[in-house]
């Protein structure tokens, strides 16, 4: 990418998609900012309208109602083939009757660039992607993993002013997933595109992203960045969809607090309801007591301990590995929450 | 690969044995048949006599011609719809179509040429006064019988369609569409740089299908009235038995030789995509 000067990016802005197929909804209003530059990881179970959003962007779907403003500039109405985006999709995408450099150079030949630049320009993109000894095999002839770098190649041939992942590594093996979604990360910083990428794994957009949107039935649910989202989830939706929640009773107190697990905690957000959430690894173990552990998985560095209080709620609880060596399933033992403010589960869910 | 170190088992000589045998020995007596003539010796009398015989030339050039306009009408008619079927990924619509192309299996050429046959018979009187009634005389110009063309591709239709079927089966068309677009493709570009060369081997089988089964078709045509080549075999072998034979040889081995053509074309094409590619990035 040495011959193009760095894009500065493109913002993007989403205002009141909707998207209905029959009488199923699957947008409902969806509003989205992403700053120029950013990463955006649309994250939601299946049917969540993600994957709707992205195809809306691409111009492979029609709104039936909002805007996509690139720039401030409305590309609704632009055909997909006009619209300078790049996308990279979750089933193999490559054109099977072109050798990988060729495909990578498609966009370039729809753009009548001349040849010598195209293979030029191609090579380069091989080599970007680390893969500049396969330019000409055949995508029957490349591992998944590298299909998938080819066809990131080919999305980003155009200089296109916004990157589309389509669950680019639902496909592929775990190890090769994660390394190469560092190295998705790595041209995407380096490359300074916008980029919007859908996935269904928490883990995945919680590593990668700047700002994750997490979506439900067609409508935001959050967008924030991953930390945020993590420690103060907005809906309890989010809660339970990113990372691990247990759900406690407890009571509000008279002050604002809220007394959870015999301990006394600030609440963030309005102190309501008798559920309050809290993560694994805000959770104390200590030895003696009225609650018991049901079973213990080792994860190397922690330990997650699945405990049955007294009332009979079943909760999880991270410890380092040292220390949870001692409890065993069956052995008995005290939870405390970590003096940290909880947050209420609210009436929903 | 490895089919290669199985035992030779004994059974598997017998069958080819036997199969040869089935195939070989007729043609072979056929091909003795015509060369041998009693009293004559060895000959190869029978042969030229087809090439001067009236009418040959003029009957396999229309079987020929029947032949490529069946396949053209019959790709042009099934490949956009089950394209389009495939693009808009409706289910119910693929049944249908699958339903109305495999329908003409069910109905035997007799049947089809007896109401083919009733219409032609039919439509000239009542149509006397209007311009419809050059259409029909036009599409059954003995030269070239158009409306064999007609019959052809309904009867083909079954054929054409599954080798299409099965080709559309192994790519994604819609993924590859999307993402030719998406590169800046227009519809009309990504059918044709990327869904049609993907389709290549599929639309060299339906056209191989359906050319073998025109070339050898004899009951609509002869029904009818017209003479593509294997009518002519028939009428113009009719009283020497030794000519009909050497027709028959010649037009067996024109058939295998034109679908052998169409076979090289699909081999030859592939290669030379792989090599050019590996010769240097055909950018």
């Amino acid at each position: 990418m040495t011959t193009a000067p760095p894009r500065t990016g493109t913002a993007l802005t989403i205002r009141g998609l909707r998207r209905t197929f029959g009488s199923a909804v699957a947008l409902d209003g969806l509003d989205l900012d992403v700053a120029p530059g950013e990463l955006l990881a649309l994250l939601g179970p299946s049917g969540c309208g993600k994957t709707t959003a992205l195809r809306v962007l691409a111009g492979f779907e029609r709104p039936d109602a909002g805007e996509v403003l690139l720039d401030g500039e409305d590309i609704v109405p632009v055909p997909a083939n006009r619209r300078d985006t790049g996308m990279v999709f979750q089933s193999y995408s490559l054109f099977p009757h072109l050798s990988a450099a060729d495909n990578v150079a498609f966009g370039m030949k729809m753009r009548k660039v001349p040849a010598p630049r195209r293979r030029a320009r191609a090579a380069e993109l091989m080599e970007l992607v680390g893969l500049p000894e396969h330019g000409d095999r055949f995508p029957h002839q490349l591992s998944g993993g590298q299909q998938q770098r080819v066809a990131l190649a080919r999305a980003l041939a155009l200089q296109p002013r916004l990157l589309l992942l389509d669950e680019p590594l639902s496909a592929l093996d775990a190890k090769v997933r994660v390394q190469l979604r560092e190295e998705i990360r790595r041209l995407q910083l380096e490359l300074g595109i916008t980029t919007v990428f859908v996935t269904h794994d928490q883990e995945e957009a919680l590593s990668m992203a700047d700002k994750v949107a997490v979506m439900k039935g067609g409508r935001l649910e959050q967008c924030a960045a991953p930390a945020e989202l993590y420690d103060r989830p907005a809906t309890a939706f989010v809660a339970s969809f990113v990372g691990t929640m247990n759900r406690v009773p407890g009571k509000p107190t008279s002050d604002g607090l809220a007394e959870v697990l015999g301990v006394r905690l600030p609440v963030d957000g309005p102190a309501t309801g008798s559920v309050f959430l809290l993560r694994p690894e805000a959770l104390e173990v200590t030895e003696g007591g009225p609650d018991t552990v049901t079973s213990s998985s080792f994860h190397g560095a922690s330990t997650r301990l699945t405990v049955r209080l007294a009332d009979g709620t079943e909760v999880k609880a991270d410890l380092p590995s040292h220390a949870a060596g001692s409890f065993g399933a069956g052995a008995s033992v005290t939870v405390r929450p970590q003096r940290r403010p909880v947050l209420a589960a609210g009436e929903a869910a | 690969m490895a089919r290669l170190t199985y035992p030779l088992r004994p059974w598997r000589g017998a069958v080819l044995l036997i199969a040869g045998i089935y195939f070989l020995v007729p043609l072979l007596a056929s091909l003795v048949f015509t060369v041998d003539v009693p009293g004559q010796g060895l000959t190869l009398e029978s042969y030229t006599q087809i090439f001067s015989a009236d009418g040959f030339t003029a009957a396999l050039l229309r079987s020929v011609g029947l032949a490529l306009c069946t396949v053209a009408l019959a790709l042009l008619l099934t490949l956009p719809a089950a394209l389009a079927v495939r693009l808009s990924g409706s289910g119910r619509l693929r049944a249908v179509l699958e339903v109305v192309c495999t329908l003409p299996l069910v109905v035997p050429p007799v049947a089809l040429v007896a109401g083919l046959g009733t219409v032609l018979k039919w439509g000239p009187d009542h149509l006397a006064t209007t311009p419809l009634y050059q259409t029909f005389v036009a599409i059954q110009n003995p030269s070239f019988p158009l409306v064999l063309v007609f019959a052809y591709v309904v009867m083909a239709l079954p054929f054409v369609y599954r080798s299409l079927d099965a080709g559309l089966r192994a790519v994604d068309v819609r993924t590859l569409v999307e993402a030719a677009r998406d590169l800046g493709a227009s519809w009309p570009r990504a059918l044709f740089a990327v869904v049609l060369p993907n389709l290549r081997t599929a639309l060299l089988n339906a056209s191989f299908l359906a050319l073998a089964l025109v070339l050898g078709e004899f009951t609509v045509a002869s029904l009818l009235g017209f003479q593509p080549f294997a009518v002519w075999i028939v009428q113009a072998s009719g009283d020497n038995a030794q000519l009909s034979v050497a027709v028959s040889l010649l037009s067996l081995l024109l058939t295998w030789g034109l679908l052998l053509v169409v076979t090289g074309l699909a081999r030859t094409r592939g290669t030379r995509g792989a090599r050019k590619s590996r010769k240097k990035e055909a950018v």
